[in-house]
């Protein structure tokens, strides 16, 4: 029987999965099973729901119920209560932080979370089973390949991307439909198209939710890209960090080539795609478009200057197009709906929607999607649930290692590429990292730079050595041996490797450093002037120290494995800094809390 | 698949199976299937539903049950809001019942008004 | 490491790989990749075999090998412990669990124990980023940890053979 009156869908993305997504998934099916309901409902695994704070999470249609962080013990009780008698599980609902009413939320669309969103990169994550290719058709999947095909000519799919004003996702910013024109006027007999799947920004993983919940968008992009520049082959180049995406891409694109939408002679009109996964192995620079040709060609993956560009000389030599998941997985819904319906969201200069990461210290981690132009407040407070544990918001975190810091001034900014890089900041893969009034922004950009050293593929001196100098003296800065001449030397070099690095990893990765500076300066001299840090997280600037209140119970004492701690009954106890080696284990023994860091 | 026709074709047949999950439109016969429902024999008449909808290939039809809906008496009891309509309740269902409301209701849009509450003593 | 890994058998996996693959465009990423996976490791014997048959350098072999960080030189140990260190993690605290598990294990990041039973290492993202800060034992994810988790999940595979 295909036709079930109740779909369950389970969250198969992969931070559901690793907290226990499957065997929730297997409960269900065999609860099911044993209530004989198995004929009447059933399960879906899907992709990322977005709000992955909250996984393992079920979605119960045709209501819509959305079951939060699922255990075990719960599946039996959503099977006969809900999916049995037909009562929604309301302590088992997910809880709207954000809402202003106390109500439960019974339908996800009713979500706080969900409703000032606009999912169209991720319209199919949460609601399609990737693994099976109708259900994409379904959809109205690989209708626009179709469209592209028979009643367009290239030329005419390539304006259409041009009058979309489709921007690149990955970073960069660049009209797609412009890269798709030089390519095709590229001269040359054998093109590629290529798919850059090789996120690597800490904290974004919106590629990776693409690939695991909706691979079909992606052949079918990737199809229609080759169609428009005359390409016959296709490369997607994908993290092996990213298991679950390879496996469902792998899956999708054999399902494709046995119903024929990828092959020869596709849907009838003499056209001809294939497609081929290539891993990555664990290298940032590949996520370069030159580093990741040269991987693909089976080399380091370091960067080659550029002219010429993939456009010219791509993969193998030859004229290649290279996009990133998100800017392929909206390409079918513009060929399909038209470049109009595309820009009836964003800003002029940046039409459509764009998926961030929200990560770090806010309530609700997780995928957004949004319309470009929406504020920073509204997605960091509306959507993304305001910062936990009653703490302040500091600052925002835009474009991973590439990016920079925006602060509570810039909440009303709304965002899009440009205004974002007039801050200092960037777009780059939408990474968004908040942090709060205990993260020291110093440290912050130390943790950003210790990357890109480790990343730093060592082809051009001023990345290779130029981070490595700004690591060192950013250590010596939290260690509190920096002086004011070495934030002024930070400043100039960070300055330098900008404009002579070869590649985008080297122009970009002073930006975190150079952006902490301008907004958070004051941090900086604290650390350099008064050996202090504001945020209390460089331990080596921490003292603990007993402040007034001291009942002289002696329990600090005891505990303090070095015997730092002196002081009689009763008296007033004082930790010796010499000896002090900042364990805090003497911290929560004090039954009058007057043990701090300072 | 050799034509833009038979993927159109492969998409309208498809569409039943996830249809659910699309945006709630159309008609929603609901099914009381508290334990009082379940015992005056509610799970033979949703299977006849369901049955009866997937035989006529009837799409935006969502068939779905709830818990008690309060007249246990009359149970079977089915309700079916179609757009646009006010709620018909029917009362005290059978198989066959079952199936003529779907061929005279949700696809003739003739009420069976025998078969409703206002007909039960 | 007393484990032999270098078997004939390996070998004959090894070859049957290069065969497939040396016909394609830029067969040695995928053919690494394989490598990898069926010796654990890819010392120097091995490189020496793919660059014979591919009729590449060994230097250039050697050079990507050592270029990615998923290749290795030596075999991980039998549990291989990945902290995440994205930036989602970091800010919710993964150093002090990579402290604490360094501590428990005796094992410094990156390196394997004296027995083989541990390896550790600081990964980049994961991707789990709601789950912050995570950290992974082979195929096995933990996530929202606390330090409290740390010394239960080590004991764990301490346990185990």
């Amino acid at each position: 029987m295909d036709f079930y009156r109740s779909h369950v869908l389970v969250c198969g993305g992969t931070g559901c999965v690793s907290s226990g997504a499957y065997t929730i998934e297997e409960m269900f099916n065999n609860a099911l099973v044993a209530k004989g309901l198995d004929k009447e409902v059933k399960v879906v695994r899907t992709g990322c729901f977005g709000l992955c704070e909250a996984g393992p999470i079920c979605i119960v249609y045709p209501e819509g119920s959305f079951y939060s962080r699922v255990e075990q013990k719960d599946v039996e009780r959503i099977v006969d209560e809900h999916l049995l008698k037909g009562r929604i599980v309301k302590d088992l609902l997910y809880v709207d932080k954000a809402a202003t009413v106390t109500d439960i939320q019974t339908s996800i669309s009713d979500v706080t979370f969900y409703k000032k969103q606009k999912r169209v990169a991720l319209a199919n994550c949460g609601v399609i089973n990737p693994e099976i290719i109708e259900e994409y058709i379904a959809f109205d999947g690989y209708q626009a390949l179709g469209k592209a095909l028979t009643e367009m000519t290239p030329v005419d799919v390539i304006n259409e991307m041009k009058k979309s004003g489709l921007r690149g996702r990955g970073g960069g910013g660049f009209p797609t439909g412009l890269k798709w024109e030089f390519t095709s006027k590229s001269p040359g007999d054998i093109k590629y198209v290529a798919c850059n799947a090789d996120e690597g920004d800490p904290g974004a993983f919106m590629d990776r939710s693409v690939l695991e919940g909706d691979p079909h968008c992606i052949i079918e992009a990737m199809a229609i890209a080759a169609y428009a520049i005359g390409a016959e082959k296709g490369y997607v180049y994908i993290r092996a960090e990213y298991p679950i995406a390879v496996k469902r891409l792998g899956i999708a694109i054999a399902q494709a080539n046995e119903m024929g939408l990828l092959g020869k002679d596709i849907l009838g009109s003499g056209f001809n795609f294939e497609m081929e996964i290539r891993l990555g192995a664990g290298a940032f620079v590949c996520g370069e478009e030159t580093a990741l040709i040269a991987s693909i060609e089976g080399e380091r993956g370091m960067p080659r200057p550029k002219p010429p560009f993939p456009a010219q000389k791509g993969i193998f030599g030859k004229p290649t197009v290279i996009n990133n998941v998100e800017t392929y997985a909206v390409v079918p819904q513009i060929i399909l709906k038209g470049a109009d319906w595309f820009t009836s969201f964003g800003t002029e200069k940046s039409p459509g929607t764009k998926v961030f990461a929200l990560g770090g210290k806010i309530n609700n981690t997780g995928l957004v999607e949004i319309p470009m132009g929406t504020s920073l407040k509204e997605v960091i407070f509306d959507i993304g649930g305001g910062i936990p544990d009653g703490r302040k918001f500091k600052a925002v975190q835009t474009g991973g290692p590439s990016g920079g810091c925006l602060t509570e001034a810039h909440l009303d900014t709304p965002i899009d590429f440009d205004t974002l890089t007039a801050l200092g900041s960037m777009m780059g893969s939408g990474g968004m990292i908040v942090v709060d009034d205990s993260n020291c922004m110093v440290d912050f950009a130390r943790f950003f730079l210790d990357f890109t050293v480790d990343e730093s593929c060592g082809k051009c001196v001023p990345c290779r050595e130029g981070t490595k100098r700004m690591l060192e003296m950013l250590e010596k800065i939290t260690s509190g041996n920096g002086t004011m001449q070495d934030l002024d030397k930070l400043e100039e070099l960070a300055y330098a490797i900008k404009d002579s690095s070869l590649c985008g990893l080297g122009q970009t990765a002073p930006n975190p450093v150079l952006s902490t500076l301008k907004y958070f300066k004051d941090e900086y001299i604290a650390h350099v002037v008064d050996k202090k840090c504001p945020a209390g997280m460089c331990q080596d600037l921490l003292s603990i120290v007993i402040v007034d209140g001291c009942i002289g119970c002696t329990a600090c004492k005891r505990v303090c494995p070095v015997d730092a701690i002196s002081g009689e009954v009763k008296q007033n106890h004082v930790i010796d800094q010499a000896k002090c080696i900042k364990c805090g284990a003497c911290i929560p023994k004090c039954p009058k809390k007057v043990i701090v860091k300072q | 698949m050799k034509s833009l026709a038979e993927l159109t074709k492969l998409r309208d047949e498809s569409l039943k199976r996830v249809d659910l999950r699309k945006e709630r439109k159309g008609t929603r016969i609901v099914v009381g299937m508290a334990t009082c429902g379940i015992a005056a024999g509610a799970r033979p008449v949703l299977a006849a539903l369901m049955d009866e909808a997937q035989k006529r290939g009837l799409k935006d039809v969502e068939i779905t049950q709830t818990g008690c809906i309060g007249v246990c008496r009359l149970e079977p009891l089915v309700e079916v809001y179609k757009e646009g309509e006010d709620k018909v309740t029917y009362v005290e269902l059978t198989e066959e019942k079952a199936r003529r409301i779907i061929a005279e209701h949700i696809v003739n849009g003739h009420i069976v008004t025998e078969l409703t509450i206002g007909a039960a003593k | 490491m007393t484990k032999n890994f270098l078997t004939e058998e390996n070998f004959v996996k090894l070859h049957r790989v290069i065969d497939a693959h040396k016909d394609m465009q830029g067969p040695l990423m995928p053919i690494l990749h394989e490598a990898q996976h069926i010796f654990g490791a890819i010392p120097i014997e091995v490189q020496k075999v793919i660059s014979e048959k591919l009729n590449t350098p060994l230097a250039e072999i050697y050079g990507v090998v050592t270029f990615y960080s998923q290749f290795t030189l030596e075999p991980k140990g039998e549990f291989l412990i990945g902290i995440c260190l994205g930036t989602a993690c970091y800010v919710r605290g993964a150093q002090q669990i990579i402290d604490k598990i360094c501590e428990l294990t005796g094992v410094a990041v990156g390196k394997t124990s004296a027995d083989g039973k541990f390896s550790i290492e600081a990964t980049r993202c994961i991707g789990a980023c709601g789950l912050a800060p995570v950290l992974t034992v082979n195929e096995d994810v933990y996530g929202r940890l606390t330090l409290n988790d740390i010394p239960g999940i080590v004991q764990k595979y301490k346990g185990a053979n």
